[in-house]
């Protein structure tokens, strides 16, 4: 078992491709780590300065990761990890309707 | 029961159990049947609410134009509640939401503006606001960002809930106008501490954001983030699986966004169950799903359906 982390688009450059991949971790933190030793780069598009980055949502069995508990939050086998690009203009909390 | 017209009969909605779909005897959903009110949508209550406000403030005289951004359920509600009022309503709809949404719309004596299909629900709005400049003695009710929307559940469809269960300890409802949720929200943290309120957005695919990323994210002026515990984004797939579970497991035959809250509502309910908690879960069913029949969402495999509502706006 391992955690699937699903790639938008714009982010697959770092996966050859592929729309899912395997990873492993305890927290968020540690998966997003794990994947950037395998598929080096995409950490950075994902991460700065120990934070998710303004840009991105990533969302944990389709829960929003800001409500839970950012890069801390738990994740266990079994779990899928969703990211996708944030709408542009600076509200990635924002509702959009 | 009996009531003295139409509009009296509003709310009062029934709450059922989900027997089947519940996890455990501990963990158990309740599904409010929004649907059976007079028009067939929660927006009823909206509707009501801001027409009953705008003639108190006395922005509505008899014969005025009401002008309204809706994607469907808000324009069929208010054309219900404008028709038996004596006004004129005009709608602003993006061009990709379903084709019953136009009929009931002009069985109902209102008039359609189609806004372009790429700015969705915020192009709309961007529409209306347009015409509403240039036309000022019409009046913009915009459910968006009026009070009495948000008001209309705090009144109504919060105690109603409260009172048919009140050991709730989830309140789960799709995320537009954000009025349901800021008004059943506010409502239930007053009166009922510890209450978890859990959004379920609708997340479109990349073709339908990357068109809105040529826009500022657009957030409704009622929303207030510091009533939502947590929030879902829910994909078009998953709210048409949790939608056809909703009809097999349970008998319900809601509308697509109704799938979307479902699959929140499941959400928290594999979280109460591996966290060992006991959990009363309330979900709206905000409509049936008679106005989506045309977007193939009931037939065929999933993926298939999935295909079908590329594109297309489902809550």
């Amino acid at each position: 078992m391992a955690i699937e982390v699903r790639i938008p688009t714009i982010l697959r450059n770092y996966t050859d491709g592929a729309k899912a991949v395997q990873s492993t971790g305890s927290t968020l933190g540690e998966l997003f780590a794990n994947l950037d030793s395998s598929h080096p780069g995409i950490g950075g598009r994902l991460v700065e300065d120990a934070k998710l980055r303004r840009f991105v949502n990533v969302y944990l069995n389709d829960e929003d990761v800001r409500f839970l508990g950012g890069l801390d939050t738990p994740v266990a086998d079994g779990d899928t990890v969703t990211v996708l690009p944030a709408v542009a203009g600076g509200a990635p909390d924002a509702a959009r309707v | 029961m009996r009531f003295d017209s139409l509009l009296d009969s509003l709310g009062h909605t029934p709450l059922v159990g989900l027997p089947r779909l519940s996890p455990s005897p501990s963990v158990r959903l309740w599904a409010k049947l929004e649907d059976r009110n007079p028009t067939g949508s929660i927006k009823d209550r909206t509707a009501f609410y801001m027409v009953e406000q705008a003639e108190k403030d006395g922005l509505l005289r008899p014969g005025a134009t009401i002008l309204e951004p809706t994607s469907g359920n808000t324009g069929i509600s208010l054309a219900m509640v404008a028709k038996l009022r004596g006004y004129r309503l005009v709608c602003v709809m993006p061009e990709n939401t379903s084709a019953e949404r136009t009929q009931l719309l002009k069985m109902w004596g209102a008039e359609i503006v189609y806004s372009p299909a790429a700015g969705g629900s915020n192009e709309a709005v961007r529409v209306a606001k347009r015409m509403a400049g240039e036309q000022p003695d019409w009046v913009m009710l915009y459910q968006y960002g009026n009070p009495a929307n948000a008001r209309a559940h705090y009144e109504t469809t919060g105690p109603e809930l409260l009172a048919d269960l009140p050991g709730v300890t989830h309140f789960v409802a799709g995320l537009g106008t954000t009025g349901t949720l800021m008004g059943v929200g506010r409502y239930l943290r007053e009166n009922r501490p510890g209450v978890a309120i859990v959004a379920a957005e609708p997340r479109y695919g990349e073709l339908v954001y990357g068109l809105r990323n040529l826009d500022e994210g657009f957030v409704p002026e009622l929303y207030d983030e510091s009533v939502l515990t947590t929030r879902f984004s829910v994909p078009a797939e998953a709210a048409l699986r949790r939608t056809r579970e909703l009809l097999a497991a349970e008998g319900i035959f809601a509308g697509i966004s109704t799938g979307g809250a479902l699959h929140a509502a499941l959400g928290v309910a594999a979280k109460a169950v591996r966290d060992g908690e006991s959990a009363e879960i309330a979900f709206v069913i905000a409509d049936g799903g008679w106005k989506y029949l045309s977007t193939g969402a009931y037939e065929g495999s999933l993926d298939e359906a999935a295909d079908r509502l590329d594109g297309q706006l489902w809550a």
